[in-house]
């Protein structure tokens, strides 16, 4: 691409035709085209007589193709066409991604802001049944499973990472115990409200819900994420700080805590904060362990719990009379957990910069 | 790392006796509780497949009779399994050629700058909860599909068993659940697809080049030799997330108990995931222990298709480094 550019620069548009010096086809002739490509695009409006945009950018896309093969084509040869025509289809590949995800959090936005007042984050919907009625008791049962999850899963992850990086090493256990973290990785999610309902039936009789045992399908959703990030950080830690301390004297378990960890903590951190932002949003092991109930309820041990993401489906889904009401309470839901899913994200990125050891920024 | 082979305890006398027990109690304690949480992840992965069992167990041996429909496990599950393959295989279709295009874009085409905010929102759209997309499936997208795409497929296509009809009009089809599975799938093959283009060797691209190669030719002579095998295993990777999605599809798909390759009428085959999301709040006694018994098949379903995805990534990079 650069090889090009110390060619005679005189201006070669389509219409040049001097055959002693290379013809190219540059941005500007590439422009044209693309403005060709949106007259065509457009010209299909007149027979309806109306604006149809997806029809516009769908037949502006397959012009601007068509044209950009055709005229480098012309211009430089058949394998220039090739190259500019899967340009243009590589970026419209882009375009057509990022569509829906506009489109989606468009909607949530707009659709969610209608019920985003305080009604909705300081009521229940114990005695709703039309229009009113809030999330306040599904985001304390968020709260509540999703913090007993991290509180279980936190260190049982970081051990586990600790075992593969320091302590287990090169083992063959630890090679089994890798493996089996990235099986774990790829367990659907309902599979792990299943096994979380399954054991606590088979502890305390069929039919249980609670919190606790949504806090434990969360656990074995969320313990593999955190060993593979925290191991991943823990390998980074440069050997000549390990073999430094033990050269002092300091035993090797003092080494992991006050050497190895706060080296590689804003990594931990952050790989922390990305886990909860996975499964904060999950909903069907939650549908299953922990059920649905129309008010607050504190405790994890005992009885039904309403989380956002279960909230948000049975909203949508059963949305009672008039459906509306029910439906606007299920999109501020949606923006709830979405703008929740941001802040996490945000703050991992905030926390890995701001955490880092001196030396490493 | 061989210096950490050798006990710390072990080092000459630097230590005084009392101090060396202490660090050799710490050692102990800290050694017994990594050790004890690696061993843990073993003993939850198979406390999984056991319960499911235990469970499912007693589903197996029932007589078909015994449930409220009079279907046994395996009459019941055959459905359920070919809608799960069946969606998951038409997300992946559309998703695989967009998420190579996509990640073709943020390694080689976009600015650099641009570059990195875009993979940062595509990671973010694989943390978007799947009860969201579900939400925007079944509202914004079933309505425009159906009114626009459907009808006209089966107007021009109809000749297709695909395309047969009749066309939905409320849009909860299986090519719908279908594009959203797709959305959902895209981020984990780009993320993949992306991190393997990105290390693909400067200096082969630069050869590429300077034999004259445009920049596509670059890109198929260099870039997706080296990144196959990782495409290939970030696909595995989507199709095993495909696969389990619960919410996304229970909430868009209009369920049927048939066999049918038919993408865009009302009678669709559903998913084991969707199915248990949505039959497990109302069921009961030895129907629960049916639908455990389908999460069993799916959570073998899930694990050879992770296997096979790991397996291909290990033979891909060795014979890549070769």
């Amino acid at each position: 691409m650069t090889i090009t550019d110390n060619r005679p620069t005189a201006p070669s548009g389509p219409e040049q035709r001097s055959s002693l010096e290379n013809r190219k086809f540059d941005r500007r002739s590439q422009l044209l085209v693309f403005a060709a490509a949106l007259g065509v695009g457009a010209l299909t409006w007149l027979p309806g007589g109306e604006i149809n945009w997806a029809r516009w950018v769908v037949v502006t896309v397959i012009v601007y193709c068509l044209g950009v093969y055709v005229a480098a084509r012309a211009i430089e040869g058949p394998r220039a066409g090739v190259d500019k025509v899967m340009e243009a289809l590589v970026t419209s590949a882009f375009a057509l991604v990022a569509a829906p995800l506009v489109s989606l959090v468009y909607t949530v936005i707009s659709e969610g802001v209608r019920r985003f007042d305080s009604e909705f984050f300081t009521s229940t919907m114990r005695g709703v049944v039309g229009e009113g009625g809030g999330a306040y008791h599904a985001i304390v049962g968020t709260l509540i499973v999703t913090g007993l999850a991290t509180l279980m899963s936190v260190p049982f992850g970081l051990f586990t990472a600790i075992y593969l990086a320091e302590y287990g090493h090169g083992t063959k256990l630890a090679k089994s115990i890798q493996s089996m973290v990235d099986v774990m990785t790829g367990i659907p999610s309902i599979v792990a409200g299943l096994f979380a309902y399954a054991f606590f039936e088979l502890l305390f009789g069929p039919g249980t819900r609670s919190g606790l045992a949504g806090a434990v399908a969360l656990t074995v959703l969320m313990t593999p994420v955190v060993v593979r990030s925290a191991e991943e950080m823990l390998k980074l830690v440069p050997d000549e700080l390990r073999e430094a301390s033990y050269a002092l004297g300091v035993p090797k378990w003092k080494t992991v805590v006050k050497v190895v960890i706060p080296t590689a903590i804003a990594g931990i951190i952050t790989g922390v904060v990305l886990s909860i932002a996975r499964v904060i949003g999950e909903t069907a092991p939650l549908l299953v362990t922990v059920g649905l109930a129309q008010g607050t309820n504190w405790n994890p041990f005992d009885g039904r719990m309403t989380t956002l993401p279960v909230f948000t489906y049975y909203q949508y889904v059963q949305p009672g009379l008039p459906p509306e009401a029910g439906q606007e309470r299920a999109w501020a839901a949606a923006l709830t957990l979405i703008i929740i899913v941001m802040v996490l994200f945000t703050l991992a990125r905030i926390l890995s910069t701001a955490l880092k050891p001196k030396g490493l920024r | 790392m061989t210096i950490t082979e050798t006990p710390p305890g072990s080092s000459p006398a630097a230590n005084t006796p009392v101090s060396e027990q202490t660090s050799k109690l710490g050692d102990r304690i800290f050694g017994g509780l990594s050790l004890g949480a690696g061993v843990l992840i073993l003993v939850t992965l198979a406390a999984v497949a056991l319960f499911l069992l235990t469970e499912g167990w007693a589903a197996f041996t029932a007589d078909s009779s015994e449930f409220s429909d009079e279907q046994g496990v395996f009459e019941y599950v055959g459905p359920l399994l070919f809608g799960t393959v069946w969606a998951a295989i038409l997300a992946l279709l559309l998703a695989m050629p967009l998420a190579v295009g996509v990640a073709l874009f943020i390694s080689h085409y976009a600015p650099k700058r641009l570059a990195q905010t875009l993979g940062y929102f595509v990671d973010l759209l694989a943390a978007i909860p799947s009860v969201v997309f579900g939400l925007w499936g079944i509202a914004v997208l079933a309505p425009i599909l159906s009114r626009s795409v459907f009808p006209w497929l089966e107007d021009n296509l109809g000749f297709i068993p695909l395309f047969e009809g009749p066309a939905s009009t409320s849009g909860r089809t299986m090519m719908t659940a279908a594009v959203v599975l797709a959305v959902m799938i895209l981020p984990i093959i780009t993320a993949i697809s992306r991190e393997v283009f990105l290390q693909t060797p400067r200096l082969h691209e630069e050869a590429s080049l300077a034999l004259g190669a445009t920049k596509w030719e670059m890109i198929r002579q260099a870039v997706i030799p080296y990144g196959r095998s990782g495409v290939i295993s970030g696909a595995m990777l989507g199709l095993g997330r495909a696969l389990g999605e619960t919410m996304a599809v229970a909430m868009i798909l209009s369920p049927a108990d048939i066999f049918s390759f038919n993408i865009i009428s009302n009678q669709n085959p559903n998913t084991i995931a969707a199915n248990i999301a949505l039959k497990f709040p109302e069921s009961a006694g030895l129907d629960v222990n049916r639908l455990i018994a389908t999460g069993l098949v799916l959570f073998a379903l899930t694990f050879l298709v992770n296997a096979l995805a790991r397996r291909i990534a290990n033979a891909g990079f060795s014979g890549a480094a070769g």
